[in-house]
């Protein structure tokens, strides 16, 4: 076998997948390690087939993108879970599996008679992990939440928008409310399978979103648990307890970089003198006396001496403005690639599509090619966020169209 | 009491700041036993947080780091001079009794300090190895630098946070180091579920970056099935829903200083209950095109409402009919005077060596059977050095005493 056939880490596990616009990006994962996910959706399809975008921008349960990427590698079989010979089917197919996966209301299963409550008596090996918005018991557990309203309860809206405060602070795209929660589902998942071949138990794992947010924003929460203070969003750059100075600038093609932290050392002034003469820009920048005088330098600039020490405010700032200047001159493209091939840390801000053209991710394998046999075709997907040469994690095959493996649920009658 | 999920786990752990320790915190709250290898002479600082703010008083140095002690708490802490031929062969002790070893130094540093994937496996054939890293080992980017916000910005996700015509507003935090942590601790596990089953060890190289692109699948299938790129005009505008579609759905201006509220119309019936409550008859707005049609317009006619009220007041009168709505939750709000986080549980306080008692996050999910534990703050330097050199691997008190007089630990 070539690394690409191998099985994943989780081959020979069975995950019952109810689907959920919350959970989806967890089943994903487990599938792309390699568990056999069965998504469950009612006989006229999950809603989430109606979002967009769609191939073509026709909209169809079969053409949704959002369909497609959260639901690749998973197999899709449907059923009425308000009708109680469906119910016993869902139960005899729970009774095959390892894991459960759900982001139901709390309590709609359990009026079902199929939550884990119930079903665990037969089967004491299940582990059931539950996905919600403030997780199963907590007083807030009945309100109405979506990716929205999660990010902004649970503490990183507050964090993220601009320097101006008179603008709205901002949620990040890509609903990662939900996709921050499926994380730890995932590990969870994880986490009571290797629990499991320890002590031969399953179990139930209640995982809240609104928990989840609020413990993955850094400073956001330590700052306050530890020192009582409040950090203040900042255009592009950390909130924090003081302003800091810039980090972003817009090269010359128009796309945004991240500058990173100004120099400091002599090794990265010369770097930056070397730099701007190399790409004749010297004449152009009035403090490069500075550059030449940082480069000089015997030990690192230390930051409490800015805006204290004369000099050392000085060549801080010229540092800070060079390569500012620099960025401003040339692509983004070259800025980033010139400075990280002279070792200093900067980024480019690249849009999703950008990330995919980039020969970093290609030569890692990141896109990969997914068959779409049905239309005849293959289309880029995004692929593994690790390489994992014995167990790899990848895309195994399209999502599902509707009912495509209902006979998984025949054979079980 | 510690945990029993993962006590049959045990790491020799490398990792520092946030995208490699978060990976062995969630370990360690599951009761895997994680020895932190750290450089005497150094003071522990190739983890830079070990003495940085926060800080919990007028205290400073290398024990009194605030996030250092909330990314590490139940782990255990070892001191090894590895410039030394003593130091490595304590090292190799250490991983010859472990399940894997973790870092995410940059590419390369481990093996400059002898202990590469192939050395690792001479000392234990079916050892796992993770490494961590912001462009990963393998690829043209492999020496890059980078720390959170560099993560972000070459992954995409920097760029989905803002408004059009604006400069990307970015992630107020690291949130890559956050979820590098947790892609770390995926892969960690994905290994040792395949090495118990099959008895085989690996080499599994994460990367930061592909773990933040594998975060904006719809965005990014748009461009390779459909064309059309999300840099484009009026994009991102990332208060406002893209997949789906939705109207309204933002944050608004409430009462009071720098005060937000958010909320959404999921459909028809929750427009119809929003326009009920604030009072909003405008027929443009009945349906979903037309909602999107006017979206300027009817924030407008949303934040005539919200403005003059206080923002969680507000909230709970769009929830009272059915519609999602939450105040922008400061950190006091959320971390002092949210019940739910209060019922979960989710701030517990750890004791550490030097700093005392101190709140840190907790975990956002609960096992009914091994449910974690959080009470032991971070490792003092060296802490337990006598618990793992010599209680473990059995080296005398004697031993130990003439290891730290020879500087080894």
């Amino acid at each position: 076998m070539t690394g690409n056939d191998l099985p994943g880490a989780l081959a020979g596990i069975r995950v019952v997948e109810l689907a959920g616009e919350a959970s989806a990006y967890a089943g994903l994962m487990l599938a792309g390690m390699g568990a056999e996910v069965i998504v469950v959706e009612p006989p006229d399809g999950h809603h989430t087939r109606g979002f967009e975008p769609f191939l073509d921008d026709e909209p169809d349960p079969e053409r949704s993108l959002w369909w497609w990427h959260y639901n690749a590698s998973k197999l899709g079989v449907t059923m009425d879970l308000g009708d109680e010979d469906d119910r016993n089917r869902f139960r005899s197919l729970v009774a095959t599996a390892d894991v459960v996966l759900e982001s139901q209301r709390p309590g709609r299963l359990a009026y079902l008679g199929i939550d884990h409550d119930t079903l665990r008596a037969d089967h004491a090996e299940l582990i059931w992990v539950s996905l919600t918005p403030f997780g199963r018991n907590g007083p807030r557990s009945q309100e109405e939440s979506i990716d929205l309203t999660v990010l902004a309860a649970g503490g990183p809206v507050w964090s993220c928008g601009y320097d101006d405060h008179a603008i709205p602070p901002q949620r990040g795209g890509g609903n990662q409310g939900y996709q921050t929660g499926s994380v730890f589902a995932v590990l969870s998942a994880q986490t009571a399978l290797l629990a499991r071949d320890s002590t031969g138990r399953g179990q139930f794992v209640d995982v809240s979103m609104h928990a989840a947010a609020n413990v993955t924003t850094e400073f956001g929460s330590v700052q306050w648990l530890v020192a009582g203070d409040e950090v203040q969003r900042q255009t592009g750059r950390h909130a924090a307890i003081e302003p800091t100075t810039f980090t972003r600038a817009l090269s010359a093609d128009g796309i945004d970089v991240n500058t990173g932290f100004p120099p400091r050392s002599a090794r990265d002034f010369a770097v930056v003198v070397e730099w701007m003469e190399s790409l004749g820009l010297k004449d152009q920048f009035e403090e490069f006396f500075f550059l030449e005088m940082g480069a000089q330098l015997e030990e690192d600039l230390h930051l409490s001496q800015v805006g204290q020490d004369p000099e050392v405010t000085a060549m801080f700032g010229a540092a800070r403005e060079a390569v500012r200047f620099i960025s401003e001159n040339i692509t983004a493209y070259e800025f980033f690639i010139g400075a990280q091939e002279r070792g200093l840390a900067v980024g480019i801000i690249y849009s999703p599509e950008e990330v995919l053209a980039d020969p970093h991710f290609q030569e890692r394998g990141f896109p990969v090619e997914v068959e779409h046999e049905d239309l005849g075709r293959s289309f880029t997907y995004l692929g593994a966020p690790y390489i994992a040469p014995k167990s790899p994690y990848r895309i195994r095959h399209r999502a599902p169209h509707l009912g495509e493996h209902n006979s998984i649920i025949e054979a079980l009658a | 009491m510690k945990s029993e999920a993962l006590s049959h786990i045990r790491i020799c752990d490398f990792t520092g700041q946030l995208a490699g320790a978060g990976a062995t915190r969630w370990m360690a709250a599951f009761g895997a036993e994680i020895i932190r290898i750290e450089d005497p002479v150094r003071l522990g600082k190739w983890d830079v947080l070990r003495g940085t703010s926060p800080f919990a008083d007028d205290r400073r140095g290398h024990e009194f780091g605030g996030c250092f002690n909330n990314h590490n708490v139940e782990k255990l802490g070892v001191t090894l001079n590895l410039r030394t031929d003593r130091g490595k062969e304590l090292l190799a002790e250490i991983i010859s009794v472990s399940d894997a070893v973790t870092e995410n130094f940059a590419a390369g540093v481990l093996e400059r300090l002898g202990f590469g994937y192939d050395r690792l496996k001479e000392i234990k054939p079916d050892i796992l190895y993770v490494s961590n890293c912001g462009f990963g080992h393998v690829g043209p980017y492999r020496k890059y630098k980078t720390w959170g916000p560099i993560v972000q910005a070459c992954c995409g996700l920097t760029f989905t946070s803002g408004l059009p015509d604006m400069p990307s507003a970015g992630w107020g935090y690291s949130y890559m180091d956050h979820h590098g942590g947790n892609f770390m601790a995926m892969a960690i596990m994905a290994g040792l579920i395949h090495r118990s089953r099959t008895g085989e060890g690996q080499w599994i190289d994460m990367s930061c970056t592909d773990a933040g692109a594998t975060m904006l699948g719809p965005a990014a299938l748009d461009y390779t099935v459909n064309g059309r790129p999300l840099r484009r005009d009026g994009m991102p505008y990332s208060n406002r829903s893209q997949f789906p579609a939705m109207a309204p759905h933002g944050i608004y201006e409430a009462d009071g200083h720098d005060a937000w509220l958010a909320l959404a119309a999921r459909d028809d019936r929750d427009w119809q209950a929003i326009a009920g409550l604030m009072g909003i008859n405008d027929q443009r707005f009945d349906d979903l095109a037309g909602r999107l049609a006017y979206e300027d317009e009817l924030d407008d006619a949303v934040r005539a409402w919200t403005s003059s009220r206080d923002r969680f007041k507000a909230a709970s009168e769009l929830q009272a009919v059915g519609v999602p709505a939450a105040g922008v939750a400061k950190p006091e709000d959320r971390i002092d005077n949210d019940p739910n986080t209060e019922a979960w549980g989710l701030w517990p306080t750890v004791t550490h060596g030097e700093m005392g008692r101190v709140r840190v996050d907790g975990i956002p999910a609960h096992f009914s059977e091994t449910d974690w534990v959080l009470e032991r703050g971070g490792p003092l330097l060296g802490q337990h050095n006598r618990q793992i050199l010599g209680g473990l691997l059995g080296h005398s008190d004697a031993e130990l005493t003439d290891l730290a007089a020879e500087g080894v630990i």
